[in-house]
């Protein structure tokens, strides 16, 4: 292993180790409720952090490793594609906006499976949330932890320790410093991730002597890869026009970007974050990508998609350089798995445990303390330790992570919000047919001519949804808790 | 249903459309450029900084424009306003009948 490379790397892990330790002496001394400080940070985000968190828990290692390995490959259409995301930052912190934020003050609401048992009043939903939220999440955390050992990997760590190296660190500032430690270090390891793919892409331009230069070695090797369609045609406008659904609009609905939106301290710090967390994700998206599709001007002929970028860093860039660059895609990792963790926590702690098997204990902030270090820190175990060797169904699972996450929880949330006459039998209806629906269609998608499933998953959870609501008696208690 | 709304509602829902408004506005600027200056063969394509003419305005351009237009729709038309639940029975029309 390059000692050059490892420097940065062991000294960003420090640092994240270190804010997790300092959100966890805030928790001792805050004064309101654990439960509202551990999963929600007692509200007190301003616009930076909610901006950077926003950005990082969204941007995964399909952003940095994927994505732009698909760019190599296809060329400048699957930029054009990634650029689908430029609005996910004003669209849900707008959309969901302060009606969210306002909403879950008024019932005190610190996850979105507490917004839906207030606005629907029906266990079963709750209950069918929380548990497609853990499923999924676990899946999704996995597969990300299996990326994370993998960077490690590139730089010569074996699989096994990178796994436990990124592992532990994860664990660790989650479990202790909940919410708090995870946004904190989530508008780190933003800062890190901007700094590592500007590194990048400068460096990739300079090797390849100026953009026309390396212009003029990709339309050698086919003109197409500078086309909006793509190598062979690959980036066709049904598949493309999809992604607005899925990545773009679809955003709304995942879990943990939306619980962002009732994170905020006040309006003028999500009034800035808007702005902040536009340019961030416009920038990340656009650089990442174009670094992978301007690499095959400079670096062609490497085969396997998601070896690209780690291929390019280490050959292309300086050692040091390198070793920032890769603190980049792990930050993004650990970013969105330590969110994804805490809110897997919270399904089990608030959800489930305190919403309806011991509501009691949510005044006894000693002992809800205890139990929430230990569920946290036992769901990363784990995941740990399948992680070691991932059966498959748990890779088959996570393949229908993303949709599936937007299948269950989009109307739901975007109607509850919305429409007073959205009622418990709609919710539940769009979210079990979602959820089997798009499983189902993902098995026969050829017949969707490279359409994705979730656009007409989406189609059909809405009739179901509006259907299911209109042949139920309205809820009045529920909205005039939400409304009034 | 009789409720007394929540009058910051109305505020929240007529950002929540801006937002989508804005959404849709880069649809078409994404849209338009990409395909109005893509669909031809490469050889007749203008380069622009050494790309692709399309991809420039498009992706580039899109980019920095709507960075530029969030940080116009926030301060045109999104309010400062307190989020915190008001105390119930402090304004007239706060209990009805």
């Amino acid at each position: 292993m390059n000692l050059q490379v490892a420097i940065p790397i062991v000294l960003y892990l420090a640092i994240v180790f270190y804010i997790g330790y300092l959100a966890n002496r805030s928790i001792s001394k805050a004064k309101a409720s654990f439960l509202s400080e551990y999963f929600i940070g007692n509200r007190s985000m301003g616009g930076f952090v909610l901006a950077m968190t926003l950005v990082a828990t969204y941007v995964s290692a399909s952003s940095f490793i994927g994505g732009p390995g698909m760019a190599y490959k296809v060329g400048l259409g699957w930029v054009l594609l990634a650029m689908v995301q430029v609005p996910t930052a004003y669209l849900t912190l707008g959309f969901l906006g302060k009606k969210f934020a306002i909403v879950a003050r008024k019932i005190n609401a610190i996850t979105i499976n507490d917004f839906l048992r207030v606005r629907y009043e029906n266990k079963a939903v709750v209950v069918i949330a929380s548990v497609s939220l853990l499923i999924f999440f676990t899946a999704a955390i996995v597969a990300q932890f299996i990326g994370g050992a993998r960077l490690f990997e590139a730089i010569g760590v074996p699989y096994k320790i990178g796994l436990f190296i990124f592992a532990l660190t994860v664990i660790f500032y989650t479990a202790i410093g909940g919410f708090r430690a995870v946004v904190l270090t989530d508008a780190f390891q933003g800062i890190v991730m901007m700094c590592g793919t500007f590194a990048l892409l400068i460096g990739i331009i300079k090797a390849g002597g100026g953009m026309e230069a390396i212009s003029a070695n990709i339309i050698a090797q086919d003109p197409a890869l500078l086309t909006p369609f793509g190598a062979g045609g690959f980036v066709t406008k049904p598949f493309i026009l999809s992604f607005w659904i899925l990545v773009c609009l679809g955003v709304l609905g995942l879990p943990h970007t939306a619980v962002r939106c009732i994170g905020y301290k006040d309006s003028r710090s999500m009034h800035r974050a808007i702005v902040i967390g536009t340019f961030v994700t416009g920038f990340l998206m656009l650089e990442m990508h174009l670094a992978g599709a301007l690499g095959r001007g400079v670096l062609p002929g490497i085969e396997v998609v998601d070896s690209v970028i780690p291929t390019l860093t280490i050959k292309i860039l300086p050692p040091i350089f390198a070793g920032i660059f890769l603190a980049g895609p792990m930050a993004s990792i650990m970013s969105t798995v330590d969110s994804q963790l805490l809110l897997a926590s919270a399904a089990i702690i608030n959800d489930l445990y305190v919403g309806y098997i011991n509501p009691e204990a949510a005044h006894d902030n000693y002992r809800v303390k205890r139990i929430s270090f230990i569920v946290t820190a036992l769901i990363g175990v784990i995941v740990f330790l399948v992680a070691l060797n991932p059966p498959s169904l748990i890779v088959w699972i996570n393949l229908f992570a993303f949709g599936g996450l937007e299948a269950v929880f989009f109307w739901p949330i975007v109607m509850g919000l919305y429409w007073k006459r959205a009622t418990a039998s709609g919710a539940l209806a769009s979210m079990i047919v979602g959820v089997v629906f798009f499983i189902c269609l993902s098995r026969y998608s050829s017949i969707l001519h490279g359409m994705h499933p979730i656009v007409p998953t989406f189609v059909v959870t809405f009739i179901v949804f509006v259907m299911g609501s209109y042949m139920s008696a309205p809820s009045v208690d529920a909205v005039k808790k939400v409304w009034e | 249903m009789d409720i007394n709304e929540d009058p910051r509602y109305k505020l929240a829902n007529k950002e929540a459309f801006y937002s989508l408004l804005l959404t849709l506005l880069y649809f078409l600027w994404w849209y338009g450029f990409a395909y109005g200056l893509g669909s031809k063969p490469v050889t007749s394509y203008c380069f622009v900084m050494g790309l692709p003419s399309w991809f420039f305005w498009s992706c580039l351009m899109g980019f920095l424009v709507f960075s530029f237009a969030s940080w116009a729709m926030v301060g045109l038309f999104f309010k400062d306003i307190p989020l915190d639940s008001y105390e119930k029975g402090s304004s007239l029309e706060g209990e009805g009948s």
